[in-house]
């Protein structure tokens, strides 16, 4: 896998206004920039949160995805969960997951 | 000069951004004592803020990582974050690069500091900053500490860090405020946001408001990231501070707001 290149999209997605129109205007020449696996780039394409999660992405850089995606703050926590529900523990990095998984923390 | 101002604040995102969503008890309270605080910092009449962070990929990434960094830019800019998200319009913030060269000129004596004359604030400084300087007409030379991406620098050099930063301060003719902004522990960006050892929290500012060099630099990684989280790395811009101001620390507001996923935390230290 390369975790690597699916952080540095992320990075250059959150501090890039140009990054953020060419998502949506030219998204398969941008994604083709990275040395992404299939799974990251369907996980990157279809914004699928829980799944960049688990494959060990840095929290501070999708927790920015989520937000350009749009999801509300609870979709994010939730979805975040889900993945770790569906594809197992976080694979890589410091931001696994060490509550229940039916846990509400901050009542989200 | 040196210093003439000293403190330690929070800085998570949810603090602006879902305040919507926090118990006004206990946000209001918070907000009104940062509110203050940066009307006592600027009551010093500083020249400029100097403010320890540690970012959250703004700036510096995995190609190229600092262990530390100061801005040497004429201004910054922020949020990097979207605007509605953080609940913070993005602006502009005045530098001074002749006083960054000084000051890095000097802590290179001891630290090898990285220097940068572009820098986007993220909400690790533009949070504090919408408290403390909410105009944002105050000089600032923004500073990082990498708490984010591993290995991260031992807790020691955070303190020798702040050492040097102190011995820059009292090179320069200017008035230094300084500020230090950290989460202490936390789980962010996980689905444990909102999960708080407040126990632990209390037990770190006890340690930072006697300013306990030894207790400060007694921790490991291995028990932050167990016990504090991985948000909990970010004690080091607080270590750093507290070698800078060398006095005893006082600690304003002390309450746990999951929704803002910390203890949301204001301290001052007097310098000596
Ligand atoms: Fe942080």
């Amino acid at each position: 896998m390369s975790l690597y290149a699916m952080q540095k999209f992320l990075y250059h997605l959150n501090r890039d206004a140009g990054v953020q129109t060419r998502f949506k205007t030219d998204q398969e020449a941008l994604l083709g920039e990275y040395p992404f696996t299939d799974e990251e780039r369907s996980a990157i394409a279809s914004g699928d949160v829980g799944l960049i999660y688990v494959l060990g992405a840095n929290g501070q850089l999708l927790m920015h995805f989520a937000a350009y995606l749009g999801m509300p703050w609870p979709d994010y926590i939730a979805s975040m969960r889900e993945g770790v529900a569906k594809h197992g523990p976080v694979r890589a990095g410091v931001y696994a997951m060490t509550t229940a998984m039916n846990e509400k923390v901050a009542g989200v | 000069m040196s210093l003439v101002f000293a403190g330690v604040c929070s800085h998570a995102p949810g603090i602006t951004g879902r305040a919507h969503l926090a118990d006004p008890a206990l946000r209001d309270p918070f907000h009104a004592a940062f509110r203050a605080m940066g009307d006592e910092l600027r009551a010093t009449k500083p020249d400029a803020l100097v403010l320890v962070g540690a970012e959250h990929f703004g700036n510096f990434f995995m190609n190229n990582m600092p262990a530390y960094a100061i801005g040497m830019g004429a201004e910054y800019s922020g949020p990097i974050e979207d605007s509605a998200w953080i609940g913070i319009a993005k602006t502009r913030i005045p530098g001074n690069p002749d006083l960054s060269q000084r000051l890095i000129t000097e802590v290179l004596q001891t630290v090898d500091v990285s220097f940068a004359e572009e820098w986007l604030l993220d909400h690790g400084l533009i949070v504090p900053l919408n408290f403390l300087t909410p105009n944002y007409d105050l000089n600032i030379i923004p500073v990082n500490i990498n708490c984010q991406g591993p290995p991260l620098t031992p807790l020691h050099r955070a303190w020798a860090f702040g050492e040097a930063l102190r011995r820059a301060a009292d090179s320069v003719p200017e008035r230094i405020a300084i500020i230090a902004t950290g989460g202490i522990s936390h789980w962010p960006a996980t689905p444990d946001s909102g999960k708080i050892n407040v126990e632990w929290d209390r037990e770190f500012m006890a340690r930072w408001a006697r300013n306990d060099r030894e207790a400060l630099l007694a921790y490991s990684d291995a028990d932050i990231y167990r016990d504090a989280g991985q948000g909990g790395f970010e004690i080091r811009t607080f270590i750093s501070l507290a070698a800078a101001a060398r006095g005893a620390g006082a600690i304003r507001h002390f309450q746990p707001i999951p929704i803002f996923s910390v203890t949301c935390t204001l301290g001052v230290m007097e310098v000596i």
